[in-house]
C-alpha cells in the first residue's frame, strides 16, 4: 500500500508529542528532576559536558534528561546550546599540579610524593549486580574519609623529567588552537589535536586507543598518572589586569609514560600521551592520552603504520555530533538521487544485454 | 539579498505558518520574528564570519572555503551548512523558499522554512519566481532562476575527489596544482567499463574552467541549469566546514570526453500528472504489485502546471488528492 509522504508539518507536529510522551514514560511513576540526575547519574553528566564541550552540570542534567538518557544526543543539545553563548574570553591554563586530589593513581612507582589515593573507583568492585538497589530507600553509610589534609602531588611526569629521563614538552608561548573559532585543517598541531580528541566521543577514542594497545601502532605505555580532583578556573580580565578566580571544575587528567628509542639528535627517553576530560571519565582521559601520543608519530620520526597515528583518520571522525548526524541523514529522503541510480542501472543492464545478445550470434559460429 | 518579488508564479500558501502569520498580496507567509533568538538564529559575529568566508567564495568561483561551521540546532547531514549561509545572507525583506528533493512539503524542508520562519520572521513562499532566497537539498528549480536570486545548496561532503582520494592534505594540494588527472582517469574508466559515465547525481562540473567542484547530489539533469546562471549559487557543506560558490554568469561545465558528451538522463517519459516531459521525475510505487506513476520531482512546477491547465495521462491521481 502507498503512502504519500505528504503532510510534513502535521507529521513533525505529532511526532514531537510522541516524543515528549515516550520520554516521560508511565506517569504512575514520579518524573526524574534534573537534580536527580546530576546527583545520581554523574557519570552519565560528565560524558556529556565532556562530548558537548561545555562544563555545567544542571544543563547537562537537563539535556540528559531532555534524550531520555541518549547521551550523544544529550551532548549534542548542550553543543548547539553552547554555540549560541557569548565569548567573554579565554580562561588561563588550569594547574593540574595543583589539583585537590579526590583520586590519582600512578602504576610505574609503589609510592610516590602526594601518596596514591584510590578514592571512589569501580576499578576494585566485584561487578555483580547488587539486587538490594532494586529496592529504594536504602541508607548509604557514610565513606571513611580521611581528616588529614591534602598534600600537593607533585605530577609523575615532573619527577622524571627532572632526571632528564621525560621529553619535556616545552611551551612555545603559541596561542592554542581553538577549533570551535577555526576550522580543523591538516597538519593539525598538538593543541588543535588535543581538543579535538577532548570533544571526541569516547567510545570512538577508547577504541582508537585500544587499538595502539593491539599492535597497531603500539606505544608501550605506562600510566605515569591518572588523577581527579578539582582544579580553579581563573580568568585575566583586560581591564583589570590580574587574574580572578571565576569558579572549581572537576577534571580527570592522564599521563601516559611511553617509550621512545631516541634519535639521531635525541637520547632515548620516555615521552608523554596526556588525556584530560571534564568530570569524572578514566576511561575517556586514558583513551585520549594512548590517541595523543599515538597522534605524535611524526614529531618523533616514528613510521606512520597504524590508524590510530593517523591524524586525518583519526580527528576527522571523534565528533560524534558529526558522526551521529551524517550516519543518520541517511533516514531522510534520497530518492531524486536514488531516482537517478535507478535510471543509471536500468540503462547499463539494458545495455549489457544487448551487448551479449549480439554477442551470442558470434560465439554459435 | 533582498529584491523585488515578481509574481508571475501561481501562488500556493505556505504549509509553514504560524498562529500570527499573515498572508501577503504576493502570497509569501510572513510572522513576527521570535524575540528569544537573534535575527535568523546566528549571532552578528558568527554572520560576520561567514559572510566574509562567503565573499571570498564568490570571489574565487567553485574553491571551497574552510570556516568556522558552528553547531546548530538541526543535525549534521541535515542542511545545518545550507542553514549557515541562508542565515548570513537573508534580510527581513527576503522571501524564502526551502526544497528537499524538489519538494516544498518533504518534511525536512518544512522543518527549515519552519525554522527561519520563527527566527527571522521573513515570508515563506513555496513559489520558485517569488522567491529571493532558496536554500535547496539534492535538486535545482525547473523554473528558471533569475538575476537577483540566491540559490543555497545543502552540501553533504563538497570535495569532488574525496571519493577518489580519501586525504584532505593531497586533495587540497591537486586543487591547487588543477591536478584532475585522477578524475578524468575516474571518467575514462567508467566509459571503458561500461560505456558511459556511471556518475548519476553529484556529478562533478568544472566551475569557471578552473575548479572541478561537487555541485552536491543534484541529478546530473540539474548540471546544466548552474551553467551561466543568472542567479548566485551558494554552497554550504557544515560539518565538512566548507562554504564555496558560483557568482552569475559564470561557466559551470560537467565534466565529459568530446567522444561521450555529458548527458543529463532522466526518466524517459513525462510527469503522470501535469505532462511535462522536460522536467526531472520521481518514481512512485503505487501499489503491491509494482504499479508506478512518474511525478515531476519539484512540486512547485507540477502544481503550477496543472494550475495553467496541464494534465498528465494519470492526472486527478490519489496522489494529487493528498496535497
Amino acid at each position: 500500500m502507498y503512502v504519500a509522504v505528504k503532510g510534513g508539518a502535521r507529521a513533525i507536529a505529532a511526532s514531537h508529542a510522541c516524543l515528549a510522551e515516550d520520554r516521560r514514560g508511565d506517569p504512575a511513576l514520579p518524573e526524574l528532576s534534573v537534580a536527580q540526575i546530576s546527583e545520581q547519574l554523574r557519570f552519565a553528566v560528565d560524558r556529556v559536558m565532556a562530548e558537548g564541550g561545555l562544563y555545567d552540570r544542571e544543563l547537562a542534567a537537563l539535556a540528559v534528561k531532555q534524550a531520555a538518557g541518549d547521551l550523544v544526543e544529550a551532548a549534542f543539545l548542550l553543543r548547539a546550546y553552547r554555540t549560541t553563548l557569548p565569548r567573554f574570553g579565554y580562561s588561563l591554563p588550569v594547574d593540574t599540579g595543583a589539583m585537590l586530589v579526590q583520586r590519582r593513581v600512578s602504576a610505574t612507582y609503589k609510592d610516590i610524593p602526594g601518596g596514591q589515593m584510590l578514592g571512589s573507583t569501580f576499578d576494585y568492585t566485584h561487578r555483580l549486580l547488587d539486587f538490594a538497589l532494586l529496592a529504594e530507600g536504602g541508607e548509604v553509610p557514610a565513606a571513611p574519609r580521611d581528616k588529614v589534609p591534602i598534600e600537593p602531588a607533585p605530577r609523575v611526569t615532573e619527577l622524571l623529567a627532572r632526571e632528564d629521563l621525560m621529553a619535556r614538552d616545552p611551551d612555545d608561548g603559541t596561542d592554542p588552537t581553538d577549533l570551535t573559532r577555526t576550522p580543523l585543517t591538516y597538519p593539525a598541531d598538538r593543541s588543535a589535536r588535543l581538543q579535538n580528541l577532548a570533544r571526541g566521543d569516547e567510545g570512538f577514542v577508547l577504541a582508537m586507543g585500544y587499538s595502539t594497545q593491539r599492535g597497531y601502532g603500539g606505544t608501550h605505555p605506562f600510566v605515569g598518572e591518572v588523577r581527579f580532583g578539582s582544579v580553579t578556573v581563573e580568568l585575566c580580565p583586560e581591564e583589570l589586569g590580574f587574574p580572578i578566580e571565576i569558579g572549581d571544575i572537576l577534571l580527570t587528567e592522564c599521563q601516559m609514560v611511553n617509550q621512545f628509542g631516541g634519535s639521531r639528535t635525541e637520547p632515548p627517553q620516555f615521552t608523554r600521551g596526556y588525556g584530560l576530560a571534564f568530570g569524572h571519565s578514566e576511561r575517556k582521559a586514558m583513551g585520549m592520552a594512548l590517541c595523543d601520543r599515538a597522534l605524535r608519530a611524526r614529531e618523533f620520526g616514528e613510521d606512520i603504520t597504524a590508524p590510530a597515528q593517523d591524524e586525518e583518520f583519526v580527528l576527522s571522525h571523534t565528533d560524534n555530533v558529526e558522526s551521529s548526524g551524517f550516519v543518520q541523514h541517511l533516514k531522510l529522503p534520497h530518492y531524486v538521487d536514488f531516482q537517478s541510480e535507478l535510471e543509471l542501472i536500468r540503462a547499463l543492464r539494458r545495455e549489457a544485454e544487448a551487448r551479449s545478445a549480439a554477442a551470442l550470434p558470434e560465439a554459435a559460429e | 539579498m533582498s529584491g523585488a518579488t515578481t509574481a508571475s508564479g501561481a501562488t500556493t500558501a505556505s504549509g509553514a505558518t504560524t498562529a500570527s502569520g499573515a498572508t501577503t498580496a504576493s502570497g509569501a507567509t510572513t510572522a513576527a520574528p521570535d524575540a528569544a533568538y537573534n535575527f535568523a538564529y546566528l549571532d552578528e559575529q558568527t554572520k560576520r564570519m561567514l559572510r566574509r568566508a562567503l565573499l571570498k567564495a564568490v570571489a574565487i568561483p567553485g574553491y571551497q572555503v574552510p570556516f568556522a561551521s558552528r553547531e546548530m540546532p538541526l543535525a549534521y547531514g541535515w542542511g545545518t551548512g545550507g542553514m549557515q549561509v541562508t542565515a548570513a545572507i537573508l534580510g527581513s525583506a527576503d522571501v524564502l523558499k526551502v526544497i528537499d528533493q524538489g519538494a516544498d512539503d518533504t518534511t525536512n524542508a518544512v522543518s527549515i522554512r519552519a525554522f527561519f520562519a520563527r527566527t527571522a520572521g521573513v515570508a515563506t513562499t513555496e513559489s520558485t519566481a517569488q522567491a529571493t532566497v532558496i536554500q535547496t537539498r539534492h535538486r535545482i528549480p525547473e523554473f528558471p532562476l533569475r538575476e537577483g536570486q540566491t540559490i543555497v545548496y545543502q552540501v553533504p561532503q563538497p570535495e569532488p575527489l574525496r571519493k577518489l582520494e580519501p586525504r584532505e592534505t593531497e586533495t587540497r594540494r591537486m586543487h591547487a596544482m588543477a591536478d584532475y588527472g585522477v578524475m578524468h582517469v575516474k571518467l575514462y574508466e567508467d566509459i571503458a567499463r561500461h560505456g558511459r559515465v556511471t556518475l548519476a547525481y553529484d556529478y562533478p562540473v568544472l566551475v569557471n574552467r578552473r575548479h572541478v567542484m561537487a555541485p552536491s547530489p543534484i541529478p546530473a539533469f540539474d548540471n546544466p541549469k548552474m551553467h551561466f546562471s543568472p542567479a548566485l549559487q551558494l554552497f554550504g557543506a557544515g560539518r565538512e566546514k566548507r562554504l564555496y560558490a558560483v557568482p552569475p554568469f559564470t561557466s559551470v561545465e560537467s565534466l565529459a570526453f568530446e567522444d561521450h558528451p555529458f548527458h543529463p538522463w532522466k526518466a524517459d517519459c513525462a510527469c503522470d500528472l501535469c505532462g511535462a516531459t522536460d522536467s526531472y521525475l520521481d518514481e512512485v510505487i503505487i501499489d503491491d504489485s509494482g504499479g508506478k506513476l512518474f511525478v515531476c520531482s519539484d512540486t512547485d512546477h507540477c502544481a503550477t502546471r496543472r494550475a495553467e491547465g496541464h494534465r498528465g495521462a494519470k492526472a486527478g491521481h490519489a496522489l494529487t488528492a493528498a496535497e
